[in-house]
């Protein structure tokens, strides 16, 4: 039953979060909801983890967490050289990539 | 009952290995750095022998407790036989002797090459017989090479002199420690390749470089027989030891067990192909009679070159082939049958040539050099008639006073005659200017003909002995005649050495000596160079006249079959340092004297070893050399791994089936033991690994019989030489010159039986040069035609090819696929719309679509 809580509030943070990546605009909203869907990750690893009472996943969501810092930090840089070159953090005018 | 027990091994035996591969380290330091050491190189060949003298002394120690602990395990468990035992075999426990257990070699070995299931290795694999020459060699070339550090200096290429030395005799020890047939290869060619190197040291000399080329290609006469045989003996064994002993069949052991194992696989006709073509190749290593011309002219070389190639290396390794695969040869040539094997007879043959050309040499490097010609047809009639022993004994004993001999005839030249080798015109009366030099020579000279007690004795003797004792009468006599003849020339070469009046150099006659007193105390470059065009002058003036009194004149130069015949060139800065003062003949050096002296003392005592006629106490060398002739189940071969301690079973001691060796003796068998390793087949399950062997009761008669001809050989040849040259020796005409019939068979002999002649003008002119000119022939005609008809008929081909199968089908197809992807490309162009959340949405969307398909899976 406590598993049970634990994944259902992992589910509804990750379906915000794949909402924000795909709805949001703003650049940096995108990015937050990134960090949603990984730390949604890091709820499941936690939960299985008592779960099983196997200390492997949080060890897991240590990771995770180091991971999501670096990427947050790249992510955000590129939004800063974004905004500086274009004056806007408007994800549907990045459209360069258009093949 | 199975006593298996854990055989001593031990550090040195399991890595015998290094004692083959410091040399050849050393030899690689030389090459590399000689040139900037202190001592020019000499110093790491010499550290790096005494490095193997201390390794190889060390695994002949451990060797001998090793056979000791299996001996004395076997004496337990054959008195628990023995008992049971006796109503079974009486024979067995009559003789009162133990079985004696097979004493297995110590293998440590890499895998070298492997390729499809077969693969050999590199490394040591040692028994007695290795153990025994792998001392040997490394105890002579130590000894051989302080001795060159005196001999040699100041010589222009004095380091490459060590390095290829050292090479020489890391080639020999890796041959002798050689676990497999490849191995042995290994190391024959190397000994090859370095006496090529060493006999033509002095290359500048045209003689020389000939010699040394001459040597290589009558060896590799005989290499192609060691090919040859090789590969017969690999394709009839390796059936058998891949089945039976989980080898194969370059492995020397399973050849040797192969051989004696009685299968089908190990018919007559293989045998005999293999032995024959192995045997080949010992005959030309080893000088044996038809292609014994090189070792003679190797004379070229420098001596202690010559010491080592005829003493313990190069020559004895054809000895040691046949030795060492014993069995191919036993059961090949039907030793066991007591036939008259090729072996025996080539062997005599050679006694009987070699002797007879050592009478009539003036020069006493050639002398000695036909002399180990003989001896050598000893070891080969030995070998050939069954006794093993014998022959390696008498490799043992020979090396010494060989060695002895060569070395003293070159302290000899280098201190008495002014590096001259001839006898007739520079030496003679050198007995008081160097009392050392004779000594030694005495002593080796009657350890060679074989005079007790001297290490001659014990091991010619034995030969002889056991020659008759195994049924071969006249190879007996031919015995006892060679040594007869043995104990005349060498008292020939010891009477116009170190007796008489001195002649030419030895006398001190030669201007020479002054030039090079001058130079030696101006030692200026210009004066040197003077005195070459001064000696030069001197040479053109005296060239052909050669004469015995005038012959300090030419004896740098003028004589062309001289091997130091450019003294000015070769020992160009030799006089500096070579105490060449304007007295003549002196004392050598003490580099020089302590290695002659140290051989000395073991050409007198190193039969001792072996002592035969004193009792069995006294036969060390056959209870720690000789392998046992054993039947030895496979499972218990099969167990020893690589550089592990072995175990063995008591072989066949619960059959109660004992040795057979003491039985045939006791029997007073005619020839040889009936029964036993090598007469049998070896029990289902067991493999033997050598013959049984008898071995002749040493009898009174028979030793006087030995010695009393050497004495009249030796009185016959003394008063000859007392009242012929003794009183002619001014002018040495020779009885030769005044006898028409005497002076046939001194030309005979003088050009070595028109052998040379025989090989240089008949088979290469008569016999290569038709060939020559048919090759050529056949390559401008058939080949050439072939050829261009081939390539016209490829250019065609080729042309036809490009038209159609590469521009149409190739290009086609190349050109076709680059469209095919283009198109693609531009198909799913559209897809890629450069938004983000689109991506991401694809992303999502394909992520959910699996995860949905992994449930559905998962649950169902």
């Amino acid at each position: 039953m406590l598993v049970v809580n634990f994944l259902l509030l992992a589910a509804v943070l990750f379906c915000i979060g794949v909402y924000g990546v795909i709805a949001r605009r703003n650049a940096v909203l995108v990015l937050m909801s990134i960090e949603l869907i990984l730390n949604s990750v890091n709820l499941n690893f936690i939960a299985f983890s008592l779960m099983h009472g196997n200390i492997d996943g949080q060890v897991f969501a240590l990771y995770v967490i180091a991971v999501a810092a670096a990427e947050v930090g790249v992510g955000l840089a590129m939004v800063l050289m974004i905004y500086r070159n274009r004056k806007s953090i408007a994800l549907d005018e990045l459209s360069e990539m258009k093949g | 009952m199975l006593a298996a027990e854990t055989l001593v091994s031990g550090w040195f035996l399991e890595n015998a290995w290094l004692i083959g591969l410091i040399p050849a380290l050393g030899f690689a330091v030389i090459i590399m750095f000689g040139k900037h050491l202190p001592m020019k190189g000499a110093e790491v060949g010499i550290g790096s022998m005494a490095a193997s003298l201390v390794i190889s002394t060390g695994a002949a120690y451990q060797w001998v407790q090793r056979t000791d602990a299996a001996d004395s395990h076997g004496e337990e468990a054959a008195g628990l036989i023995s008992g049971f035992a006796r109503s079974l075999a009486p024979h067995a426990a009559e003789g009162g002797h133990a079985p004696e257990p097979f004493v297995e070699p110590v293998v440590t070995t890499w895998v070298w090459w492997q390729n499809s299931g077969l693969e050999f290795g590199i490394g040591s694999s040692v028994d007695g017989l290795a153990v025994l020459m792998l001392w040997l060699v490394a105890f002579i070339t130590l000894l051989i090479q302080i001795y060159s550090v005196a001999y040699v200096r100041g010589d222009r290429r004095y380091t490459h002199f060590f390095a290829s030395l050292t090479l020489f005799a890391a080639g020999m020890l890796v041959m002798v420690m050689a676990e497999n047939m490849v191995q042995l290869i290994l190391g024959w060619e190397i000994m090859g390749l370095c006496s090529f190197l060493l006999i033509g040291h002095w290359w500048e000399d045209e003689a020389n470089s000939r010699a040394a080329l001459k040597a290589f290609f009558t060896v590799r006469v005989g290499d192609i027989g060691l090919l040859v045989g090789v590969a017969i003996i690999f394709f009839g064994s390796n059936q058998w030891a891949v089945d039976n002993l989980d080898s194969n069949g370059f492995n020397i052991a399973a050849i040797q067990a192969w051989a004696l194992s009685g299968d089908p696989s190990a018919t007559n006709w293989v045998l005999i192909a293999g032995a024959a073509a192995l045997f080949v190749a010992a005959i030309g290593k080893s000088g044996q009679f038809p292609l014994h011309t090189w070792l003679p002219d190797a004379m070229a070389g420098p001596t202690p070159v010559s010491a080592l190639l005829h003493s313990s290396t190069m020559v004895v390794a054809g000895v040691f082939l046949v030795a060492r695969v014993y069995p191919v040869f036993w059961q090949g040539f039907n030793i066991d049958d007591g036939g008259l094997s090729f072996i025996a007879i080539i062997g005599g043959i050679t006694i009987i040539v070699g002797a007879l050309l050592a009478f009539v040499q003036d020069d006493i490097k050639k002398v000695l050099a036909y002399s180990t010609v003989s001896q050598l047809g000893y070891m080969m009639l030995a070998l050939g008639t069954g006794a093993w022993l014998a022959a390696v004994f008498h490799i043992f004993t020979h090396a010494f006073f060989k060695s002895c001999l060569f070395l003293a005839a070159g302290s000899v030249s280098h201190s008495g005659s002014h590096h001259s080798f001839d006898m007739k015109k520079d030496m003679g009366g050198l007995r008081k200017p160097m009392p050392v030099t004779f000594a030694v020579w005495i002593v080796s000279t009657l350890a060679l003909t074989g005079v007790f007690p001297f290490a001659g004795f014990w091991s010619k003797d034995e030969i002889i002995d056991n020659v008759g004792h195994h049924g071969y009468t006249f190879l007996f006599w031919v015995g006892l005649i060679g040594a007869a003849m043995t104990a005349m020339y060498m008292t020939r070469a010891t009477y116009l050495t170190f007796f008489g009046e001195p002649r030419g150099a030895a006398a001190g006659e030669h201007h020479e000596d002054e030039e090079h007193a001058e130079e030696h105390e101006m030692e200026t470059l210009t004066v040197g160079a003077h005195v070459k065009t001064l000696s030069a002058a001197a040479n053109i003036g005296n060239g052909g006249v050669g004469a015995g009194d005038d012959g300090g004149l030419s004896d740098d130069g003028g004589s062309g079959d001289e091997p130091h015949a450019a003294d000015g060139d070769d020992h160009g800065n030799d006089a500096g340092s070579d105490h060449h003062d304007d007295r003549g003949p002196h004392e050598s050096e003490m580099l020089i004297l302590v290695p002659i002296v140290i051989l000395a003392f073991f050409a007198l005592f190193s039969g001792f070893t072996n002592a035969t006629p004193l009792g069995e106490d006294w036969e060390r060398v056959k209870t720690y050399v000789e392998p046992r002739a054993a039947e030895v189940p496979i499972d218990e071969y099969l167990a020893s791994g690589p550089g592990e301690s072995l175990t063995l079973v008591i072989p066949n001691a619960e059959e109660g089936e004992g040795e057979d060796e003491s039985h045939g003796e006791e029997a007073g068998a005619e020839s040889h033991a009936a029964g036993g390793c090598g007469f049998e087949t070896p029990e289902p399950g067991t493999a033997c690994f050598f013959p049984s062997l008898t071995h002749a009761e040493p009898t009174i008669s028979k030793i006087f019989l030995s010695l009393g001809v050497v004495a009249a050989a030796y009185a016959v040849a003394i008063a000859f030489n007392v009242m012929y040259y003794g009183r002619r020796n001014k002018r040495l005409f020779g009885l030769t010159e005044r006898s028409r019939s005497l002076r046939g068979g001194y030309l005979f002999l003088k050009n070595k039986y028109y052998l040379d002649a025989l090989y240089e003008n008949v088979i290469v002119h008569a016999v290569a040069h038709p060939i020559a000119n048919a090759v050529y022939w056949f390559n401008q005609h058939v080949l050439d035609a072939t050829v261009d008809k081939v390539g016209e008929g490829t250019k065609r081909t080729g042309i036809w090819m490009y038209d159609n199968i590469d521009q149409k089908i190739i290009d086609g197809a190349v050109d076709g696929s680059g469209q095919v992807a283009s198109e693609a490309g531009h198909a799913l162009q559209p897809t890629q719309s450069g938004k983000v959340s689109q991506y991401g949405a694809l992303l999502f969307g394909a992520a959910a679509v699996f995860a949905i398909v992994l449930v559905i899976v998962n649950v169902s």
